[in-house]
């Protein structure tokens, strides 16, 4: 089969299967879907029934529930909530979505997304306005932003290029190996990065007349990005380019000696999960009002694998559900346990997470309620994920 | 996704029984009700015992006043960081907004002082008051309306240690300390009086933070110097005499404040009696024997006791979170428990009053830094051959900018100042 | 001359060439400190290759990243201090720190790692999540303090009137020759001994050893104990030379990373040669350029997987 043809074929059995996928995962009532007709194989879909079947769907999911629930909460949550763990949780939801991207689209897990979002974070904060008149270059944050997020996507994709020319299991160590000499070089440079000080008061631009730091504008600006982000990665999975990347994923040679090239697609993965950390990195900068090596060590970067290996990286969800729990835990922990035993409550979390529920929370979930479910139907012609 | 709801709903409705308590409870006088003070110390990571400790002095200064405070209870909330000024500013974030602390004493260590300062300038209803933390910057640059230091800080602490070391003939000294701001500070404390008397520093060796290899350092240092000052802490200090004195080195040692701890008074290696005469500097000496000082040693002795987890004697880390968490519950007694009005007459209260501490009296000054007394040490053997840290000169009311006027002050950094 | 051998001949000039013009510079202006360091390098160097094997054997065989390798190599540090804190006797520190690393690598393994045969990158996430849970109960044992062992006796202090250097530190001397020893003993292991073969075997082509009927659960076992032992036997000789706080596990994982990935991946030959490189690369960086030593340090990684992504001897896959 020609290779256009069975893309062709891919996106219509895709969006087929989407559909049936999205009912089986964590849905607890399969008779408000309306499954949309599979088109005939070779038959593609139009663009616009493909975009209205996509609204139907959305305003009779689940989705529209969880999204006025995300808009809602800010105006009845306290500010400290809303901030520390509501923007909090959708900033680092976003950084680890670009890890679960890579490693669950893609297959490779890469440790150093903190450190594609510390760079960006780092950038807006020297092309921009803090602290150090010396260092910063006081350009206008509509320059500095896009600027340092192009500056981010660019250092991911050169992570991209050094790690991907080897197998999947260097990935960790490589991107491990690359997030500490940044850690080093940001350490030890005063010219630049201002060594251990860092680079601080990053603020938000006041952009038609709000204070965009204060709580509930910072959530909203977080939660639309973030849905960005997650619109962004729903969208990309289904296309051909994620289809490839996840048939890459499964059996790279196959797929090269179908004709498609396993190196450009993984460093494109990378560049793509760059642009969602670098967003993050410049969102988390303006959340902590400040930049330094703390934010972008070793701790940091496992942490990051921690939200998104805890929240489950085969759905893009995860990674949002993992940052709330870590922030959650991070921000009561010392109110119910010692707050100084909190790397041992969250590795071991992750630990028992790995051990049991490779898929996290969310894979928890899908068990659960495919168990709840088992009892009620007998026949069902809806393919379960395991 | 039903998990994310029902935990929103959980937190949501938590919080919405918190906040409507704290607005009921908020909205009766101020007098009599407990006072909330928040206390934040490095409890976690390489500071760890450091900020254990620091939290015993600030509680001993609780404990002193039988946890009330005119007419008030203190009511003490605790939260931890990592030295990561990130986490710190969380942790702070927590216990302003969520438990709603009237006063803030924390953090411990410099770079967290500095974010803790950059935050408490958006929170104006609460003092923030130092920990530990002795960065000059903290102070010195865009200093905050609402945050005080009762402690001296790092460039503070190491005046007096350059006119001793020239008494000894030390003309020429090499520098080894952690290539981060508080050694900096301390460097530039002893530097700025050192230099001036004529004294001269060849070479500077800023060791990575974290490095634990001073192999390379060694065979750097020249021939020709008189002593080495090494800014490491205690245990590393163990370290470099060991790795110095196994590549034949026999130089003496100035040491920075928190050098010539009590593991450097126990070395056992065969160089231990060179280490007599070494001299050091900081706020506080532990042979000191004011009566003050001696009291607060034998309170902090009876109330945290070796087994219990204290020191043998207070550390650096417990003595200014005394000092600082005293002036709070000190500033409280003077305007009667009164908080209101943004806390004016409170924050009036601290920038003017003598705090007494076991050490002699601190003032602030116009930065809300403090002014106070540094100790000269030098270590002497006893009669049993113990080793131990002597008081060799004592230097009262010394201010951050060390005597100097604004415009020749500079703070440390690796380059400056220099006297090669 | 042959494109391969021309290739290899300008990677000699390139690399070879201003390593060779510093080194005459240095021993010009200053050749105390140049020998002092060589010397210094080399005995670090010995040091990350007995951490280092460890990791590479792990990896060789078994295709599993353990990252939770720096951990073990604090808890073979801790234990030593302790058992020489009791007994004063440094052998039994070493002997205590090795076994209690490799008991602990044999649990691991057996418990854990067995029952998940074949998803590698699930391993590695299970010996993060080790690496954390057991990095922090060492930190609640220990407290943050740091922890210096002595050197046995006869190896505290320096030699003395050496010419041109003058003294050089006993103990660290002898690291040197620790590194041999257990280099040589590693080598007749896996050359000379069955176990070795089956190793060796085993890091070429796991199945067919299988089907050659050896249980490979085992040697598994086998090889992951002996790898956390080797990390444990490098704790407790590190104890005394940089001392022992939370925080040297991540520093040796990262050494050992470093070196495995520069000398290649299953080879113990790749790991003595990528720790010489990153010992000479460390003290040479800090003894002239002290700044940027660690940053100098990962360029060289950098370079490396630029263009030898397998590293200097690894094997292909």
């Amino acid at each position: 089969m020609a290779a256009a043809q069975w893309r062709k074929a891919m996106n219509s059995a895709a969006a087929a299967s989407a559909a049936r996928g999205r009912a089986a995962t964590g849905s607890s009532m399969p008779v408000h879907r309306v499954p949309p007709a599979a088109p005939a194989p070779g038959e593609v879909p139009s663009a616009a029934s493909d975009v209205w079947n996509e609204l139907w769907r959305f305003v009779a999911s689940r989705n529209l529930v969880v999204l006025l629930a995300l808009v809602v909460f800010p105006l009845v949550a306290s500010p400290f909530v809303t901030f520390q763990v509501g923007a909090q949780s959708l900033v680092l939801g976003m950084i680890a979505l670009s890890l679960s991207f890579l490693a669950g689209y893609g297959g490779m897990i890469s440790l150093a997304q903190m450190t594609v979002a510390g760079v960006a974070g780092y950038a807006v904060a020297v092309l921009g306005h803090s602290s150090s008149a010396e260092i910063s270059l006081g350009w206008p944050w509509w320059v500095a932003v896009p600027v340092a997020v192009v500056i981010a996507v660019l250092a991911s994709t050169l992570i991209g290029w050094l790690s991907v020319r080897t197998e999947g299991i260097y990935t960790i160590m490589i991107t491990l190996a690359i997030g500490v000499a940044f850690y080093y070089l940001v350490l030890q440079n005063y010219s630049v990065f201002n060594g251990f000080q860092g680079l601080r008061e990053l603020k938000p631009p006041t952009v038609l007349g709000i204070q965009w730091r204060d709580p509930v504008p910072f959530y909203a600006l977080s939660l639309v990005c973030a849905l960005a982000a997650y619109w962004l990665v729903c969208h990309v999975v289904r296309a051909p380019f994620g289809i490839a990347l996840q048939g890459i994923r499964d059996n790279p040679r196959r797929m090269s000696a179908l004709g498609y090239s396993v190196v450009a697609h993984r460093v494109a993965a990378y560049a793509l999960s760059g642009l969602i950390a670098a967003v993050g990195g410049v969102l988390l900068a303006w959340y902590n009002a400040l930049m330094s090596p703390g934010s972008v060590g070793t701790g940091w970067l496992i942490n990051i694998l921690v939200i998104a290996v805890l929240g489950g990286v085969r759905h893009p969800a995860g990674a949002f559900l993992g940052a709330l729990v870590f922030v959650l835990l991070q921000t009561f922990a010392i109110d119910l346990i010692d707050r100084e035993r909190f790397n041992l409550v969250i590795g071991g979390v992750f630990l028992a997470i790995v051990l049991f529920s490779p898929d996290g929370l969310l894979g928890l979930w899908a068990r659960l309620a495919a168990r709840l479910r088992s009892g009620r139907a007998l026949t069902s012609n809806q393919r379960r994920q395991p | 996704m039903k998990v994310t709801t029902t935990k929103r709903i959980w937190v949501r409705s938590i919080v919405g029984a918190a906040a409507a308590t704290a607005l009921w409870g908020g909205a009766w006088a101020q007098q009599g009700q407990p006072v909330k003070i928040g206390l934040l110390a490095t409890l976690e990571g390489p500071f760890a015992a450091g900020g254990a400790d620091g939290m015993r002095g600030a509680e001993l200064a609780v404990k002193q006043r039988g946890g009330v405070v005119a007419g008030r209870k203190i009511e003490v909330i605790k939260a931890s960081s990592d030295a990561k000024p990130d986490v710190a500013v969380n942790s702070t974030r927590k216990l302003v907004e969520q438990d709603k602390v009237d006063i803030m004493v924390g953090p411990l260590s410099g770079g967290e002082g500095i974010a803790v300062k950059d935050y408490s300038k958006t929170q104006p209803q609460v003092t923030f008051i130092n920990g530990g933390s002795g960065a000059q910057g903290t102070t010195l640059t865009n200093p905050s309306p609402n945050f005080f230091r009762f402690n001296t800080d790092g460039g503070q602490w190491m005046v007096g240690l350059g006119k001793a070391a020239l008494a000894k003939g030390y003309k020429r000294t090499m520098v080894i300390a952690e290539d981060y701001a508080f050694p900096y500070s301390q460097v530039q404390g002893f530097m700025a009086e050192y230099c001036k008397a004529g004294g001269k520093v060849p070479v500077k060796a800023w060791v990575p933070l974290g490095g634990k290899d001073y192999s390379s350092v060694i065979a750097t240092i020249p021939k020709d110097v008189d002593a080495l000052l090494v800014v490491l802490g205690g245990a590393d200090a163990v370290n470099f005499l060991t790795q110095y004195e196994n590549a034949g080195g026999d130089k003496p040692m100035l040491g920075g404040s928190i050098t010539v701890s009590q593991d450097v008074l126990n070395y056992k290696g065969k160089r231990r009696d060179s280490l007599v005469g070494t001299l050091s500097a900081g706020p506080l000496a532990d042979a000191y024997d004011g009566a003050d000082w001696k009291a607060f040693v034998a309170d902090y002795q009876k109330t945290y006791p070796v087994s219990a987890g204290g020191f043998p004697s207070p550390s650096l880390f417990a003595y200014v979170y005394y000092v600082n968490m005293k002036a709070a519950l000190d500033g409280l007694a003077a305007v009667n428990g009164d908080l209101s009005g943004n806390q004016a007459k409170y924050r009036e209260a601290l920038s003017k009053m003598t705090l007494k501490t076991p050490n002699g009296d601190v003032r602030l000054d116009g930065n809300r830094q403090a002014i106070g007394t540094t100790f000269v040490t030098e270590v002497v053997k006893d009669s049993q051959g113990n080793l131990f840290n002597k008081v060799h000169s004592k230097v009262d009311n010394v201010d951050q900018l060390l005597g100097m006027k604004a415009e020749e002050f500079k703070i440390g950094s690796r380059d400056v100042p220099a006297c090669p | 001359m042959t494109r391969r051998s021309r290739s290899l001949l300008a990677v000699w000039l390139l690399v070879g060439g201003p390593i060779a013009i510093f080194s005459v510079w240095a021993l010009v202006q200053n050749p105390r400190l140049y020998v002092v360091t060589l010397l210094n390098g080399l005995t670090l160097a010995s040091l990350y290759f007995i951490v280092a094997s460890g990791f590479t054997l792990v990896f060789g065989l078994m295709r599993n990243v353990n990252l939770a390798h720096g951990s073990l190599y604090l808890l073979g540090g801790y234990v030593g201090y302790v058992v020489a804190a009791r007994t004063g006797w440094w052998p039994v520190a070493l002997a205590a720190g090795f076994l209690s690393a490799a008991v602990a690598g044999l649990a691991i393994q057996w418990l854990i790692l067995r029952h998940m045969q074949g998803q590698e990158l699930r391993q590695t996430m299970v010996t993060i999540g080790l690496s954390i849970v057991v990095a922090d109960i060492l930190l609640w044992i220990f407290t943050g303090q740091v922890h210096q062992m002595e050197a046995p006796g006869f190896l505290q202090g320096p030699i003395r009137d050496i010419p041109l250097i003058r003294a050089y530190s006993a103990y660290r001397l002898s690291l040197l020759f620790m590194g041999i020893g257990i280099g040589v003993l590693l080598w007749l292991l896996l050359n000379r001994t069955r176990i070795g073969t089956m190793i060796r075997a085993g890091v070429d082509d796991r199945g067919m050893l299988s089907a050659a009927g050896v249980n490979v659960n085992l040697l598994f076992a086998f090889t992951f104990a002996l790898g956390a032992g080797l990390a444990g036997i490098g704790g407790v000789i590190g104890a005394v030379e940089l001392s022992m706080v939370p925080g040297e596990d991540t520093r040796l994982l990262l050494a050992s990373l470093i070196v495995v990935i520069v000398g290649g991946m299953g080879s113990v030959v790749g790991a003595a040669l990528g720790a010489v490189i990153l010992g000479l690369a460390e003290t040479f960086g800090l003894a002239y350029a002290p700044t940027y030593s660690v940053v100098i340090t990962f360029l060289i990684l950098v370079g490396v997987l630029a263009f030898r992504p397998r590293g200097i001897l690894g094997k292909a896959a």
